[in-house]
């Protein structure tokens, strides 16, 4: 059992990684702490090609069966790598910029993607909540991490309270699932499960409470409605580049958990609990994309679009099947591309000018035709228009849905969708059509740019970011029209969890 | 040649989408050569069209330029397939010619040329797409995608109005109409998804077929019998509303005159020139072809609201005091009559509309052209304040007149042919209603005669003494658009041999017609 070992090389290799960022962190000079990045993205790259390489086509469970090296599990370990390469790169500028210590930063970085890949890796519940817990604290230490920044740091209570509260409802929901049918390994669950559902009436309410409470846990943790609300003060008061990994990797890891946990574990007992995941995923986008109509500040209505997402990610969920976790996995994938092209183009925005709010958004089309153009896309890309990713995501997971006899949830998720579209178009009109506002004019005219009549805010953002989200926006279309690729993996990573 | 035909219909999508992608990376400042570019682009696209329709073997009829590229394997199993019948080739060749003309006359479009190129060369495309392909996932892609660029077209580049009490910004009319088209593509995206589940589940697990989005394997099934009287009486709704809203169909027509007198000249040629055809022809293609019962059913009620359509379009243009109000107005009006023909579920009528989709195509892209020329040069649509324009923009009078006797069924004229045979089919079938349409072509008349003798003729007032017709290239555009008018009025039998050899394959699927 533990002579295979070192399959967990990756993971080791990762925490070192870390380690030794912060531990060069202490001999860089201040004006030197870029280099971090670039070491750690390097690392990061090493690592995927190494990862790639040593467990291409495994299937194997290392000790005794806590955690999985399959297809699934390498699938998100290289997408949670490359997310972490995008997420320190488009934070660089900011970090330089805004924030102090950015060794531990990176450092940070790079254990929530630790705790991510393990994540999606666990294959028994204790294991899946320490690794839970692992990029939880990263995401504490982050969200609060503008320490001069009042909103930064309320975000950062809120978060920890609501974060502590949610993982002892999770570890009591695991305990008396332990109860009821005691084992904890995904595979001896199910076992258990069979047997216990061939005689009914004989299964005791302890596990449907405790089954329920891992739901309740989870969905504090990706935000669904009704446990949402911590959601928008966080994301609002988190620096930008943070708001950015929260929004996309705990998202993405928790439901890489969610599909396994549900998929190996509990999938016996789908009939049970396949209503109250579908009520949830149709009062979740419901209400997310309602309530975003009503921002002002697009980090808030960034949080509440995110919920409207989780909603369409409960759908997966709920239709848990072969084509139901393909589509799943295919839209966190297209979600995760599309959000950080986003925010990306976000972070560049706020690089230059300081500002998030919606009206700041003014005039962007003149003034920076490329970072309007990109989060544009990306927009349309959440709303769900063809050519981007959104599209053909949303049409693969809502047909999936379909066939598995949830088409009123489809039609659900579809008009929740057009409901998206309208406050997205209204980011677009903020960008194309309306006037800069007046502190950007103000600020033209001050500046030396009057001269060029420049009519919102002075600045390039830099080469890096543009580059991070060129790369994005390419993949956003990438994924819109050629998903064929990502499928085939996809495909793989679904036979490994569902046989 | 063969190879040719194998992929003369991608091309028509590469083609604009190609110079949109090539627009992209040119310099903002060069104008002239992005003008040019675009022009270009749409010179070649109508030529490959006009190709394309001259190839098109009548006597066979059936699909032809047949190709089909997998996109996507089991389980969704999604192809790119390709392929034109009697009713989309004189679509396709609807659309070279509107986009043509479009680009023509944009020739000054103003600021941020570029992108509003860009947006146009993408809009095009996604037309081309949902005529020629045959799967309904892509079908539904394009549909979509022709819908996207209208948001910041309108909104950019569009034009407010002003009625006195209250405005009608072009941001207002921007939203209104990508919200109720994208609503309606929510009902067809329902419709398509119950098709698809509906297949695989008649199919069963372990068949040796799969299911899929591709029209052919859905008709085949259909013949099978995967889609019970039940499920296609509940989905044809979806199909006859979700597809109506793009048609313009009543109740759901407000976004129409809204967005087209918001949008600038070549949007609204390309819009209600040939995307509200999009709707009626998926309404044939998706609908009638797949769900013959359901549709059998419900044309009482469709060929009813198309009547609406007729009679409440003309007179709520007969109420305009806006020129392109007057003009959008008699779009729904005119779309009503397509409605009503296709309602019949007759030869003579369903020609007729498909004829109709193709003469208002053009006379619509010609109004709004004149309209465009004529809002340049006096900066106002407001039918009161115009009068006397033939005395100083002589030609330009007369192409809009031609248009509006086009409109009111001139013989001699397209829409002369088109209505005729739309009321043919309509008399034979409900004769009732077809009186009702035919009062609603004679308020036509009244608003377009009212219209021509208000802002055109009598008493020329001082301020335009200094007016002329508009530019050699714009004007030149609307020249094309009246000669093939005057051609399809004189001399409709091309594009008849066509169009009746898609209209007898798709009413062989009625049999108890």
């Amino acid at each position: 059992m533990t002579d295979n070992l070192h399959l967990l090389l990756p993971e080791f290799l990762l925490a070192s990684l870390a380690l030794v960022v912060l531990g060069v962190d202490l001999f860089l000079p201040a004006n030197r702490k870029h280099l971090l990045a670039w070491l750690s993205v390097a690392g990061l790259i090493g690592l995927l090609v190494l990862a790639l390489v040593m467990l291409w086509d495994k299937d194997l469970s290392l000790y005794g069966g806590l955690v999985k090296t399959d297809a699934y599990s390498l699938l998100f370990k290289a997408f949670f790598y490359v997310l972490g390469g995008v997420v320190i790169l488009a934070s660089l500028d900011f970090v330089k910029k805004h924030l102090r210590s950015p060794g531990e930063f990176y450092a940070i970085v790079l254990f929530a993607v630790l705790g991510m890949s393990v994540m999606a890796a666990s294959v028994e519940l204790l294991t899946a909540y320490i690794a839970l817990e692992l990029m939880s604290f990263s995401f504490y230490i982050m969200v609060a991490y503008g320490r001069n920044n009042p909103k930064s740091n309320e975000a950062g209570i809120k978060y920890i309270l609501i974060g502590a509260f949610s993982s002892a409802i999770l570890l009591y929901g695991v305990s008396l699932l332990y109860g009821a049918v005691g084992v904890t390994r995904y595979d001896e669950i199910a076992a258990a499960l069979t047997t216990a559902m061939a005689n009914a009436d004989a299964v005791s309410p302890t596990l449907w409470v405790g089954l329920a409470l891992v739901l309740v846990g989870l969905g504090f943790k990706v935000a669904a409605v009704p446990f949402h609300m911590w959601a928008p003060d966080t994301y609002e008061g988190a620096p930008l580049p943070v708001t950015a990994f929260l929004s996309v990797g705990s998202k993405v890891a928790a439901f890489a958990l969610l599909l396994r946990l549900f998929g190996e574990a509990f999938m016996p007992t789908i009939d049970q609990w396949q209503l109250l995941v579908a009520v949830l995923a149709a009062i979740t986008m419901i209400l997310g994309n309602v309530v975003a109509i009503a921002q002002r500040n697009m980090k808030r209505l960034l949080a509440y679009s995110s919920v409207g997402h989780v909603g369409f990610m409960l759908l997966g969920i709920a239709a848990l099947s072969h084509i139901g976790a393909e589509s799943l996995i295919l839209y966190m994938i297209g979600y995760a591309v599309t959000s950080m092209a986003v925010f990306t183009a976000l972070i560049a925005f706020f690089n230059v000018t300081g500002r998030d709010d919606i009206s700041d958004l003014g005039g962007l089309a003149d003034s920076h035709p490329f970072l309007a153009a990109a989060m544009a896309i990306g927009l349309f890309s959440l709303g769900g228009l063809p050519f981007f990713a959104g599209f053909t995501i949303k049409f693969y997971l809502f047909t999936a849905a379909a066939t598995q006899g949830l088409l009123w949830l489809s039609g659900v998720a579809m008009l929740s969708s057009l409901i998206s579209l309208y406050y997205y178009l209204m980011v677009v009109r903020q960008m194309y059509i309306e006037p800069a506002p007046a502190w950007a004019m103000e600020e033209a005219e001050d500046g030396e740019s009057s001269a060029y009549d420049e009519p919102a805010a002075v600045g390039k953002p830099s080469a890096l970011i543009v580059t991070v989200l060129a790369a994005l926006t390419l993949g956003v279309i990438f994924v819109g029209i050629y998903p064929f690729p990502l499928l085939e993996a996809i495909k793989a990573a679904t036979g490994a969890l569902l046989g | 040649m063969a190879d040719f035909k194998s992929i003369a219909l991608l091309l028509t999508i590469l083609l604009p989408a190609g110079a949109g992608t090539l627009l992209v990376f040119m310099p903002r400042s060069q104008t002239m050569a992005i003008k040019s570019l675009a022009a270009l682009a749409g010179a070649l696209t109508l030529a490959l069209t006009i190709v394309i329709f001259a190839m098109y073997d009548y006597g066979e009829g059936g699909y032809q330029f047949v190709n089909a590229w997998r996109w996507l394997d089991d389980p969704m199993n999604i192809d790119f397939s390709v392929g034109i019948d009697g009713i989309s080739a004189p679509m396709v060749l609807l659309t070279g010619i509107v986009m043509f003309a479009g680009a023509l006359v944009s020739w000054n479009v103003g600021p941020r040329s570029k992108d509003f190129f860009v947006l146009f060369m993408f809009l095009v495309a996604g037309v081309f797409g949902v005529f020629v392909v045959r799967d309904l996932f892509f079908l539904f892609f394009f549909y979509e995608l022709a819908v996207l660029p209208m948001f910041p077209l309108i909104g950019i580049w569009g034009s407010s109005t002003n009625f006195g009490n209250f405005l009608r910004t072009k941001e207002y009319g921007a939203m209104k109409l990508t919200l109720y088209l994208v609503a309606g593509s929510v009902l067809v995206w329902i419709g398509i998804i119950a098709l698809y589940v509906a297949a695989s589940d008649f199919l069963g697990d372990g068949a040796t077929a799969q299911a899929g989005f591709s029209l052919e394997l859905l008709e085949t099934l259909g013949e099978d019998g995967a889609f019970s009287r039940n499920f296609q009486l509940l989905f044809f709704p979806f199909f006859m509303v979700g597809f109506g809203v793009l048609a313009g169909l009543w109740p759901f027509h407000t976004w129409s005159p809204d967005g087209h007198v918001a949008a600038p000249t070549a949007v609204s040629m390309v819009h209600a020139g040939v995307l509200m055809k999009l709707g009626a022809y998926g309404i044939i293609r998706v609908g009638m072809t797949l769900l013959p019962e359901g549709a059998e059913a419900w044309m009482p009620v469709l060929i009813g609201l198309g009547t609406v359509n007729v009679i409440y379009g003309a007179i709520s243009a007969l109420s305009q005091r806006d020129l392109k109000y007057v003009v959008g107005y008699s779009s729904v009006s005119h779309m009503g009559l397509v409605l009503m023909g296709i309602a019949t579920l007759h030869p003579l009528g369903l020609g007729g509309a498909v004829l109709q989709m193709f003469s208002h195509g053009i006379m619509t892209a010609l109004f709004f052209a004149v309209v465009g020329i004529i809002y340049e040069k006096t900066h106002t649509r407001d039918i009161t304040v115009l009068g006397g324009l033939s005395k100083r923009m002589g030609l330009t009078v007369t192409f809009f007149a031609v248009a509006g006797l086009t409109s009111l069924g001139l013989p001699g004229l397209s829409g002369f042919v088109a209505e005729v045979l739309i009321f043919m089919g309509a008399f034979q079938e409900y004769w009732y209603l077809a009186v009702l349409g035919v009062v609603g072509a004679a308020i036509t008349a009244v608003y377009i005669l009212r219209l021509l003798a208000r802002a055109f003729f009598g008493p020329m007032d001082e301020k335009w003494e200094h007016l002329s017709d508009g530019g050699r290239i714009e004007m030149g555009a609307a020249a094309m658009l009246v000669f093939i008018l005057i051609f399809v009025g004189v001399w409709p039998l091309p594009l008849m041999d066509v169009i009746n050899t898609g209209v007898a394959e798709l009413l062989s699927r009625f049999p108890g017609v």
